[in-house]
């Protein structure tokens, strides 16, 4: 995460005045001064991307394999750690395979929605004009558009469709949100004195898009990739609930299908549908916390202001004047 | 009014927009839509057959452009289809008997935690740092989850361990939907748990944003200036600063709609709840294409009509649009 949150620190003004190898040398103390908030965040994302590496090759059991014989669905024992689902699969098995498709998926939808969302939030912000009506209209009508049935009615003429198909269509929906800020964004930049010197030396307008605008937005379309990847994960998760994804492969979506299915909450297996459930919650409330902590950096005001709220015994009222930063590192 | 104007243009344009996806999708998609339910249903007749390779596109007589008048004329009637699934009633009706479900549920449920919701955040700012700020956390932690696991939660402790309320179905068995006590009291009571699941998840939200929009508000000169004359702190708060903060927050409502419905959709799965979202799951377990089409064309309708009167209470919200000046 380092990489892609270090220059959001300076901000888009601070990072306009500045060379680039400024804030690359500013790394590590933007790093460590990084919002408590965005440091777990990243930290349980960092385990559960850990576990979609290693997760099918450490799992115990073969996740789909079928035991008979015993009463089921098995609570948890010493050799079933969460206990099995109702035809005797290994829940725990199924956890740590799954965690590979469900963050796989959200990472190529966040990947392919953001490209999407920055190449047309970039144009629309910088060309203006017809350009921009057109577009925005057209993000707009995808904004207020419900996502959910849409995808549910595509993807169910897509029968048993794999990760690709469903990663396309998913991100096809989730663009336009990153798009409208990035659009804002790139109208305010546009204006500034430096694109005015680019363009007078001559840039040609993929150049200064490239070059100028997008490195001064690193911050924005990291916190845009990052809400599309929550979107991304907690859609997947719900559409294979609903039935529409491919039910042979394991997600978390597709465990909390079988324990729908299998009427888990009527036996109380609570093993078998609270792990994909708590596993969904814990990755969306990590991809939550990173992005409020990237908030956080971009505008000082919004820090939870436990600390600063006494300072030195005195009680900062609501109307004060918002004490800013105290860590050097996002000051300056 | 030329705001009003402009975004019943928007609407129009998003609605038509909607409409053409409709009619587009079961045209390029690969796969015959037609074929999966003959065989699935090989009781149809030849008449009706003809119908839905009409409403398909197989087979069908005409330009693509005659075909897409036919499908806005037919639609102009009402007229969706009739269901596969639930072969002969037709799409319309099925939907009309369970609309009013979602609409009831889901409106409520989105209202209150919209309000619920906004005046948490309005607090949480207010009292920066206080015990309901530091629970923030806990918040996202909801916001986060998935809507139909907290509902599996909900049910096994409610419902299931304790037995508070009831769960499955809209309303007890053997009683007659009507205007009778009876009748909307055990409504009432099945749509608690529903109800709560949804306010829980959404709430996190709207608290969220309003949270930080005040924030920004209430260090504004003019709060200053306000606690300066010694105003009520309440006051300020509610007139001052949350007056001013809430414009972001009636602006998110419009568009978080279609997410909203979204999550109102998968509970009701959950709850077998007799809606339009349990409609949605039993029309795609058995490929029952046209009833699908239909509910997605409603809710989108449904949310864009919404979102229409979310900008209208923008409109009353904020003067500067009113007044139709540029700021």
């Amino acid at each position: 995460m380092s990489a892609l949150s270090s220059p959001l620190g300076s901000g888009p003004e601070a990072a306009a005045l500045e060379v680039p190898d400024a804030v690359l040398g500013k790394r590590r103390s933007l790093v460590r001064s990084l919002p408590p908030k965005a440091k777990i965040g990243a930290a349980i994302l960092a385990v559960f991307v850990l576990i979609a590496i290693i997760g099918p090759w450490v799992a115990p059991f073969d996740p789909s394999a079928t035991t008979t014989g015993q009463a089921l669905p098995l609570g948890p024992t010493s050799s079933h750690i969460l206990g099995t689902t109702a035809t005797g699969q290994d829940v725990f098995s199924q956890l740590l395979v799954g965690t590979r498709s469900t963050v796989v998926l959200g990472l190529l939808t966040g990947l392919i929605a953001t490209v999407l969302s920055v190449v047309v939030g970039t144009t629309a912000g910088f060309l203006g004009g017809l350009a921009d009506e057109g577009l925005s209209l057209f993000a707009n009508v995808f904004l207020v558009l419900p996502a959910l049935p849409l995808l549910v009615v595509i993807l169910g003429y897509l029968p048993h469709s794999g990760q690709l198909p469903t990663a396309i269509v998913l991100s096809a929906l989730g663009w336009p949100w990153g798009a409208r800020v990035i659009r804002a964004q790139t109208l305010s930049l546009r204006r500034r004195d430096y694109v005015a010197a680019a363009r007078e030396v001559g840039e040609p307008t993929w150049r200064i898009i490239v070059f100028e605008l997008l490195p001064n937005q690193i911050g924005l379309i990291a916190a845009s990739f990052v809400g599309t990847v929550l979107y991304a994960i907690l859609t997947a998760v719900a559409l294979a609930f609903v039935g529409v994804a491919d039910l042979s492969t394991w997600s978390y979506g597709t465990m909390l299908y079988w324990a729908q299915n299998g009427n888990a909450v009527q036996l109380g297996a609570w093993w078998w549908y609270v792990p994909p459930g708590v596993c969904t919650a814990l990755l969306g409330t990590s991809l939550v916390l990173l992005n409020f902590g990237l908030d956080e950096f971009g505008n000082p005001r919004l820090r939870a202001a436990g600390r600063e709220l006494r300072i030195g015994r005195r009680v900062w009222r609501p109307a004060d004047p918002t004490p800013v930063v105290r860590d050097e590192g996002a000051a300056r | 009014m030329r705001f009003i104007l402009r975004r019943l243009a928007f609407y129009v344009v998003a609605a038509l927009f909607a409409i053409t996806v409709n009619f587009a999708i079961p045209r390029v998609m690969p796969g015959n839509a037609v074929q999966v339910m003959l065989a699935k249903f090989p009781t149809l007749d030849a008449s009706s057959l003809r119908a839905l390779q009409a409403e398909f596109g197989a087979h069908a007589h005409g330009s693509i452009i005659s075909q897409y008048f036919s499908y806005l004329g037919q639609l102009a009637h009402g007229n969706l289809g009739l269901s596969v699934g639930q072969y002969p009633s037709t799409v319309t009706s099925i939907l009309a008997s369970t609309l009013p479900w979602t609409l009831i549920l889901v409106g409520t449920a989105t209202l209150l935690s919209f309000a619920l919701g906004t005046l948490l955040g309005i607090v949480a700012a207010w009292r920066r740092g206080g015990w309901l700020d530091r629970a923030m956390p806990a918040f996202t932690f909801l916001q986060a989850t998935p809507y139909f696991f907290l509902a599996l939660i909900v049910i096994q402790l409610f419902a299931l361990d304790w037995r508070i309320f009831p769960f499955g179905q809209g309303y007890a068995l053997g009683l007659t939907p009507g205007f009778n006590w009876p009748f909307i009291s055990s409504a009432i009571s099945h749509s608690v748990l529903p109800a709560l699941t949804i306010i829980l998840t959404a709430i996190g939200g709207w608290m969220l944003q309003m949270r930080n929009v005040m924030l920004t508000t209430i260090s504004e000169d003019y709060i200053l200036v306000a606690q300066a004359k010694g105003l009520s702190p309440r006051r300020i708060m509610f007139t001052y600063g949350a007056r001013n903060a809430i414009l972001p927050n009636i602006a998110g409502f419009a568009l978080s709609l279609g997410f909203v419905v979204a999550g109102a959709l998968v509970m009701e799965i959950v709850f077998s709840y007799p809606g339009i979202g349990l409609t949605l799951y039993n029309a795609v377990t058995s490929n029952d294409y046209p009833l699908l089409q239909g509910i997605f064309l409603v809710i989108s309708l449904t949310v864009l009509l919404a979102s229409l009167l979310a900008d209208v209470v923008y409109v009353i919200a904020d003067p500067r649009v009113r007044s139709g000046v540029e700021y």
